[in-house]
């Protein structure tokens, strides 16, 4: 079976984001009809400049297509940062290996500790992200944050550097259901000038990795592009291609898209082509039409209002109360000022504790889900 | 309404219930509007997804769903939904069962997370592993009368095929198949999954099953409460319907000469 960087290079998908910018009124009113995209030409077409028009209709559409799919609930997990080590250069990121930022990976038992603080605020499903750096984030010590963790979370999923299948089978063994591996960009030549050293550099490579997870009992894959870094478009086509391909080669596992907008970080870098709130809630409603059952996670990189706006459109996954730097939920004390953690990898913009964004989500007629899974599937007792 | 509809009332595994609707308890907006609605519903059999409970024993308050379903007034039955394969569900059964909660079980087994379909080689394979640990085992199949001949004979207390796809609001889209089924089992068959409408309720009682399960119309209704009133009434409308028999529709008018009386 070919991977999805196998068929990439032979999809059209410049040749739909050029079709889709001169989509008609006619060929828009057809989609709104029926209230669902069955092709990529349906979601160029729903991202248009033209379709901005009727986001209001997409949008309703949206969130019926995804209340019968999902109900009135939000599922709520927190991202745990293990390690900002790493051996990339990339133009965007605060962890790039040049940064002059204070380096640390956690002890596992200041692992266990933010976890314990995590469970404490009532997440039972975490994220565990870390830099890509073979020596500090080795996999032994990933699977035993993994291993340690479960203990309070039901569910563990993993940000890290790509892997082979083979590395990632204890990870999953030890009860490890979800990867997630953006792209970061679709866009080769962007990809390339943007990644000027490290193994990050390979393109293909980072592209197959969820491939290689679902080859190893992942249950839950992530993808998603970082939007500012391209044309948003042209990346949000690709990161519906890509999506469309897991759906038929992994088809046992539930793919979930994030919708990053590029954040300020150390290294300075800035957005380019920068998407606007309305486009950013189109794009929503546009993946939403075209998969109604994918899982779409929206972080603490927006504000809270936008968020609270955004929520019932068709997210069906939150984080909340986020630190983006290792060690910041244990170290977090009471006259830190924003801006003041010099080791995050960007500052977000929901900086609201986890019971109060369960609050607007409640206030918004949904109920934020913390448990939704259990280790008792994946591990025997 | 139960009282100028009453119908027989309704033996699963030597347990009576008086109402043939039974309500699953996900997708609720908050676990008051699930417990006001499940209330409404009279119904006396409620699911719940274990994934979604705490069965640690800790009393976990972000994992509380079961602390709003009283068991007094509901058999309360757990689900294996997350299940991609039977020794999975066979695994959170048991861990259920283990934390003290009823062995009674739904069978959900669905390793596509999309459309949540069944699969019925690990379904068949669980239930087997479950009835004879001692489980009574409720399991929720696609609409193929094979295999519900399949469940019954390895001892399942019902069979519960899909009427469409879950969520999907469509109605009794397997009518054809749901026919067939009905008219072979030996144990109650419970129409689950993509019942949109009271209408689509009454439709499958009237066709001759046993109960329907309901979550999603009556979870995300704009009004979750009177929704489940609806779809009690139309439920024990429809059963009502089917006990005193529906006349045959007619898709054509009688032939006016008749074709025997050559026999005298």
């Amino acid at each position: 079976m070919p991977t999805f960087s196998q068929v990439f290079p032979s999809l059209p998908l410049a040749e739909l984001a050029t079709a889709g910018l001169g989509t008609t009124p006619e060929q828009l009113a057809r989609i709104l009809r029926r209230g669902r995209a069955l092709t990529l030409d349906d979601f160029a077409a729903l991202i248009s400049p033209a379709a901005e028009a009727h986001l209001e209709t997409i949008a309703r559409h949206s969130q019926e297509l995804t209340q019968r799919n999902f109900g009135k609930v939000i599922r709520m997990f927190a991202p745990l940062y293990l390690s900002n080590e790493c051996i990339n250069t990339c133009s965007y990121c605060g962890f790039s290996r040049h940064n002059p930022i204070p380096r640390i990976t956690l002890p596992i038992e200041q692992v266990q500790r933010e976890g314990a603080m995590l469970a404490g605020r009532g997440f039972r499903s975490l994220l565990l992200v870390a830099g890509e750096h073979p020596k500090f984030v080795s996999n032994g010590y990933v699977t035993e944050c993994i291993q340690r963790l479960l203990t309070h979370f039901p569910s563990v999923s993993l940000e890290l550097g790509p892997l082979e299948t083979v590395d990632y089978l204890p990870m999953v063994a030890a009860g490890c259901e979800g990867l997630v591996v953006y792209q970061e960009t679709y866009h080769r030549t962007t990809y390339v000038a943007l990644h000027t050293a490290g193994p990050k550099k390979d393109f293909d490579w980072r592209m197959d990795t969820v491939e290689r997870g679902y080859a190893a009992g992942f249950r839950r894959l992530g993808i998603g592009a970082l939007l500012g870094l391209h044309d948003w478009r042209s990346e949000a086509l690709a990161v519906a291609a890509h999506a469309l391909h897991l759906r038929k080669h992994c088809w046992k596992a539930y793919v979930t898209i994030s919708l990053p907008r590029l954040r300020p970080a150390a290294g300075g870098f800035q957005p380019v082509n920068p998407m606007s709130d309305r486009q950013l809630a189109l794009l929503i409603g546009a993946f939403r039409l075209l998969l109604p059952q994918v899982g779409l996670v929206l972080s603490t990189r927006e504000g809270p209002h936008l968020r609270d706006g955004l929520m019932p459109l068709g997210i069906t996954s939150m984080s909340a109360g986020a630190s983006t730097e290792p060690g910041g939920y244990s170290s977090f004390d009471e006259n830190w000022a924003p801006g003041e953690q010099k080791g995050e990898q960007f500052h977000i913009a929901d900086e609201r504790p986890p019971e109060l964004v369960a609050e607007a989500i409640r206030r918004h007629g949904y109920e934020p889900v913390w448990k939704d899974f259990d280790r008792s599937l994946v591990v025997a007792e | 309404m139960s009282t100028t509809l009453q119908h027989a009332p309704l033996i699963i595994a030597g347990r009576t219930f008086s109402s043939r609707l039974f309500v699953g308890t996900g997708k609720f907006p908050r676990p008051e509007t699930m417990r006001d609605a499940l209330a409404a519903s009279e119904s006396e059999l409620v699911t719940v997804a274990l994934k979604r409970a705490d069965l640690s024993g800790a009393g976990d308050a972000f994992a509380n769903i079961l602390e709003f379903l009283e068991p007094t007034r509901y058999l309360l039955l757990p689900n294996t939904a997350g299940a991609q394969n039977a020794e999975e569900a066979v695994r959170i059964a048991r861990l259920a069962r283990a934390a003290g909660l009823p062995t009674w079980v739904k069978l959900e087994i669905h390793p596509d997370p999309n459309y949540l379909l069944p699969d019925p080689i690990e379904t068949l394979k669980a239930a087997e592993i479950l009835v004879k640990d001692g489980f009574t085992v409720l399991p929720y199949i696609n609409a193929d009368p094979v295999l519900a001949l399949r469940l019954q004979d390895v001892g399942c207390a019902t069979v519960m095929p899909l009427g469409s796809p879950i969520g999907s609001h469509r109605g009794l889209e397997t009518r054809a198949l749901l026919e067939i089924i009905i008219e072979q089992a030996r144990v109650p068959v419970v129409v689950d999954a993509g019942l949109g409408a009271p209408s689509h309720a009454a439709a499958a009682m009237e066709l001759g099953a046993d109960a329907v399960l309901v979550n999603t119309a009556i979870a995300i209704a704009a009004d979750p409460v009177r929704m489940a009133r609806a779809f009690a009434a139309a439920t024990a409308a429809g059963r009502a319907a089917f006990e005193i028999g529906l006349g045959r529709q007619q898709s054509r008018a009688t032939a006016t000469s008749p074709l025997t009386t050559f026999l005298g």
